[in-house]
This record gives C-alpha cells, sequence and structure tokens, in this order.
C-alpha cells in the first residue's frame, strides 16, 4: 500500500520533471518560432477566438449567479450598493482566471491535445522530422505560444461579460442603486486586485498550454492513446490550475 | 551492429551494405525489424552497438543539429503518406521549401508543381489530404520526399494496402526517379515479385540476420529453406505458423484459469 503510494509519488515527480524539460526545450525553440508570426497567430485563432463563445456564454452566467447569491448575502447586512465591488474582485481576482482556464483545458486543452496525438499516431510527426524540421518548433511551439496569448485575454473578456452580468441580476432585476454599484466597484478595486487577476491567467495559460502540448505529444500512437492524453489533459490542468490558484492567492496576500 | 529493444535483441550481428545509385530492396517477414533498420539509418534510434553509416558518417554519433543536416540529403516515404492534413497537396510538397529555404513564391511554385507532374498529380494540387486515395496521397508524399532534391530516397512498405495499378504506379516511379535523379534507393518491403522487377539488390532478413542476399534471379533460385518458404509464400517452414503457445491439446481441455498453470 505505502510501497504503491511511494511509487505512484516518484511516477508523478518523473512526469513533472519530464514536463519542465519539455518547456525548456518549448522555450528554447521560442525565438525562432517567432520568425514565423502566422502559425502563432493562426493558434491565437484556433485556441482563443474559437473558445470566445463557450467564454462569454459562461462569464454571463457566472456573473448573473454571483448578483444574484451576492444580493441575497450582502441585503442581509444592508449593503447591497457592496455587490458592483464584490463581484468585480470576485471575478477580477478569482473566478475569470479559474472557470476561463478551466473552461480552455476543455476547449482548447483538448483539441490541441488530440490534434498533436492524431499527428503523431498517423506518422505526421516523423515525418517532419525526417524532412529535418523539429516537430517541436513547427507544430508544439506555435499551439503552446498561442495559448499562452489568449488565455489572459479569453480571462479579461470573462471577467468583463461577468461584470455586466452581475450588473444585469443586480441593478435591473433586484433594482440595486446603478450609480453606488458602479462608483463603490471603481472607489474598491485596486489595481493590486487586477494585478492578481492577470497574473493568475497567464500563469494558468502557460501551465494549460503546457500540459496540452505535453500530453498531446508523448501520447500513445494509437486510438487509445490520443483518448488517454486528452482526458490527462483536462484532469491534470483542472488539479494544477486550482493548485497554482491557492499558491498565487496566498502570495498575494503576504 | 546489434539493437536491442524490450529486451528482445532485434537485430543480431547484421551486416548490410547500400550501393550509390542503386536500388536496393530489404525484405523478410513481418516483425523482423525492417522498419527498425529505417529508423536506424535515419538516426530516429541509436544502434546499442556497431555502425550505421551514411556517406562515411555515422549517424550514431551526430547530434540533432547534424542529424538535421544528414536528414536534409535523404527522403522518405512513409507507410501512410505521413502527409499534413490541415493543408493541401500543393502545401504539402511546398513544405520542406518553405521550412528550409526562403525562396521566391514563384519559383516555390515552379518546383512543386514540376515534382507534382512527376508523380502525375499536377491537377490535384488543390485537394486536401483527406481527399486523396491510398495511391495518391503515397505519390503526393514521394513528390514531397524528392522537393529537395536528395541522395537518398527511402521507401517504407511502399505498396501496402495498394490497388495492382497504384502499385504498378509506384514501382515505375520508384525505379524512373532513382535513374533519373541518380538516387540511391532503398525499399523496405514483403511483396516479394513487385519488388523483385525493380530491386538491383536485394537483402532478406530473418531473425536478426541477413539471411540471403543477391539480384533479384539469384534470390529465386537461392536454395535455402527460408528464402524458398518467403518467396514462395509457404505457410510453413522454418518461420513457422504458430506463434509460440503451450500444448494445443493441454490448453483446450484444461478448465478456465488453469491453462497458464
Amino acid at each position: 500500500m505505502i510501497g504503491e503510494l511511494w511509487a505512484s509519488l516518484l511516477e508523478s515527480l518523473a512526469r513533472l520533471g519530464d514536463t519542465v524539460r519539455f518547456l525548456l526545450r518549448i522555450l528554447a525553440q521560442v525565438p525562432r518560432a517567432l520568425g514565423r508570426l502566422q502559425l502563432i497567430v493562426d493558434q491565437v485563432f484556433n485556441a482563443g477566438a474559437l473558445s470566445l463563445v463557450i467564454i462569454m456564454l459562461s462569464g454571463l452566467f457566472v456573473g448573473m449567479v454571483l448578483g444574484l447569491q451576492g444580493f441575497q448575502l450582502l441585503e442581509r447586512f444592508g449593503s447591497e450598493e457592496a455587490l458592483g465591488t464584490a463581484a468585480a474582485i470576485g471575478l477580477v481576482k478569482e473566478l475569470g482566471p479559474v472557470v476561463t482556464a478551466l473552461l480552455f483545458a476543455g476547449r482548447a486543452g483538448t483539441a490541441l491535445a488530440s490534434e498533436i496525438g492524431l499527428m503523431r499516431a498517423t506518422d505526421q510527426l516523423s515525418a517532419m522530422e525526417m524532412m529535418a524540421v523539429d516537430p517541436v518548433r513547427r507544430v508544439v511551439v506555435p499551439r503552446f505560444l498561442g495559448g499562452v496569448i489568449a488565455m489572459p485575454l479569453l480571462a479579461a473578456i470573462f471577467s468583463l461579460i461577468g461584470i455586466y452580468g452581475a450588473q444585469l441580476v443586480g441593478v435591473q432585476f433586484m433594482h440595486v442603486d446603478s450609480g453606488s454599484f458602479w462608483s463603490q466597484m471603481q472607489s474598491s478595486v485596486d489595481l493590486r486586485d487586477v494585478n492578481e487577476g492577470i497574473v493568475k491567467s497567464c500563469v494558468f495559460g502557460v501551465a494549460c498550454s503546457l500540459i496540452a502540448v505535453y500530453e498531446g505529444y508523448h501520447s500513445a500512437p494509437t486510438a487509445e492513446g490520443v483518448g488517454a492524453a486528452t482526458t490527462r489533459t483536462v484532469v491534470t490542468s483542472a488539479v494544477i490550475v486550482l493548485f497554482l490558484d491557492y499558491l498565487i492567492t496566498a502570495f498575494f496576500i503576504k | 551492429m546489434r539493437y536491442v529493444a524490450g529486451g528482445r535483441a532485434i537485430f543480431d550481428g547484421l551486416s548490410l551494405d547500400f550501393p550509390r545509385g542503386r536500388v536496393s530492396a530489404v525484405m523478410g517477414p513481418s516483425g523482423t525489424g525492417k522498419t527498425t533498420l529505417l529508423r536506424l539509418i535515419t538516426g530516429q534510434i541509436a544502434a546499442d552497438s556497431g555502425s550505421v553509416r551514411v556517406d562515411g558518417t555515422e549517424v550514431g554519433a551526430l547530434d540533432r543539429p547534424g542529424l538535421y543536416a544528414l536528414r536534409r540529403r535523404m527522403g522518405m516515404l512513409f507507410q501512410n503518406g505521413a502527409l499534413l492534413t490541415d493543408i493541401d497537396v500543393f502545401e504539402n510538397v511546398a513544405f520542406p521549401l518553405r521550412e528550409h529555404t526562403r525562396l521566391p513564391e514563384r519559383l516555390v511554385r515552379q518546383l512543386v508543381l514540376t515534382k507534382l507532374q512527376a508523380v502525375g498529380l499536377r491537377g490535384a494540387a488543390e485537394l486536401m489530404p483527406a481527399e486523396l486515395s491510398g495511391g495518391m496521397a503515397r505519390r503526393v508524399a514521394l513528390a514531397r520526399a524528392i522537393v529537395m532534391d536528395p541522395q537518398i530516397l527511402i521507401y517504407d512498405e511502399p505498396f501496402v494496402g495498394l490497388d495492382p495499378i497504384s502499385m504498378g504506379v509506384i514501382l515505375r516511379l520508384i525505379r524512373r526517379l532513382n535513374d533519373a535523379l541518380g538516387l540511391t534507393s532503398i525499399v523496405v518491403s514483403h511483396d516479394v515479385h513487385e519488388i523483385g522487377s525493380v530491386a538491383d539488390v536485394i537483402y532478406l532478413l530473418s531473425g536478426g540476420k541477413v539471411v540471403a542476399h543477391g539480384g533479384p534471379q539469384e534470390l529465386r533460385s537461392n536454395p535455402s529453406e527460408i528464402v524458398r518458404q518467403f518467396v514462395g509464400g509457404l505457410a510453413d517452414g522454418p518461420v513457422p505458423f504458430h506463434y509460440p503457445a503451450p500444448d494445443y491439446f493441454t490448453e483446450l481441455l484444461a478448465r478456465d484459469g488453469e491453462a497458464s498453470a
């Protein structure tokens, strides 16, 4: 029992080390990959623009729920005007980056992992190797950078739409005073809060994109292998995102 | 040369020589490691001992840039073509040019169209790989393999799953490209008669060793049992029909769970 735990711990550590080495290999190729901007732009479109609808819809609903729950809670203390602040801080610092990262892992991460995994399974990566083209530079780096660039933008859009959703419920339905909703938000949300959100979404962007390209690139070249890689992408991303979220939050509070 | 994978020696004491400017064929029963041999030649894997040399260069000793420099002089045709599925036929053939050179678009276009013309698929330039038949995909991959004018062209099972017409087309292309471009061609296959019609030299592998080699005629008249089994397509012989298994009757009569005991 303890032996098994130890073995699985060792395996996880080995995996982590392998992933970091893969990250270094990616970073070493970034300068050369930047010479082909079109490839990166295409991937920002794939990872970002194609995730827009799901991000915007989820943002709206999360914001609306936040508006409703926040209103119920704040009403007990007679401070409904603070709804704007509560919604904005909750979204910008926490829900925006985290929920976006989880959705990103499910929408873009799985697409990346299965695409690269299928390229591996159909020998496309070997063919590139044989044409003296490094598949890490040509395939992996643009997709990684695309994800890294797309994530903070998606998180920002998520928070923006979320605040609109909270406003919709709070001000339009629950009749919180519109002036105090916005002015309280303006006066109590610090730059520090926004920075926290930006740092989080950037870190999550690196983590989710890295996990997706790593899993895809190292998947077994079979149908099951690609399927397993896709599953692992989502599971690992979710756990890592929540873990990193705690770390960064603690770091900002200190 | 010796290569061990998963505790099993795939090759042990293997020695072959592919003469420049000729079409050499490597044949052998499935599972003898023909594809592994290609991966050794192209440096995708390294031999455990011995040496693999291409044009005098020791492949195993090369670092990644050295290996890539060597591979630019090689073209390889994969079993299923391995075309990039997100770009069309033209861009697939243009891919090595775009990655390795900064040629003006007009020149890229001319090069790609001449290579596509050579494989008879100039008219298919705008199709996507998914719209091609197996034979066409392989011809496009062939055009892509020769677009950088390699010195060595490697074919991994080029005839698998092709109809007789496509097979004939690929066979003729192998011979014509070899002679017209002055290539050294290495063909891995187990299609005895097809390959016999184009190869100059044939190596027959079995059990990690070369069991016979020579021209197609020599091979056909080779008296050894394994060669006769392979060339004649006999089910049983030195290469057994049955995968190693416990005694047939014991296993049939055993109750569940006892078979392996």
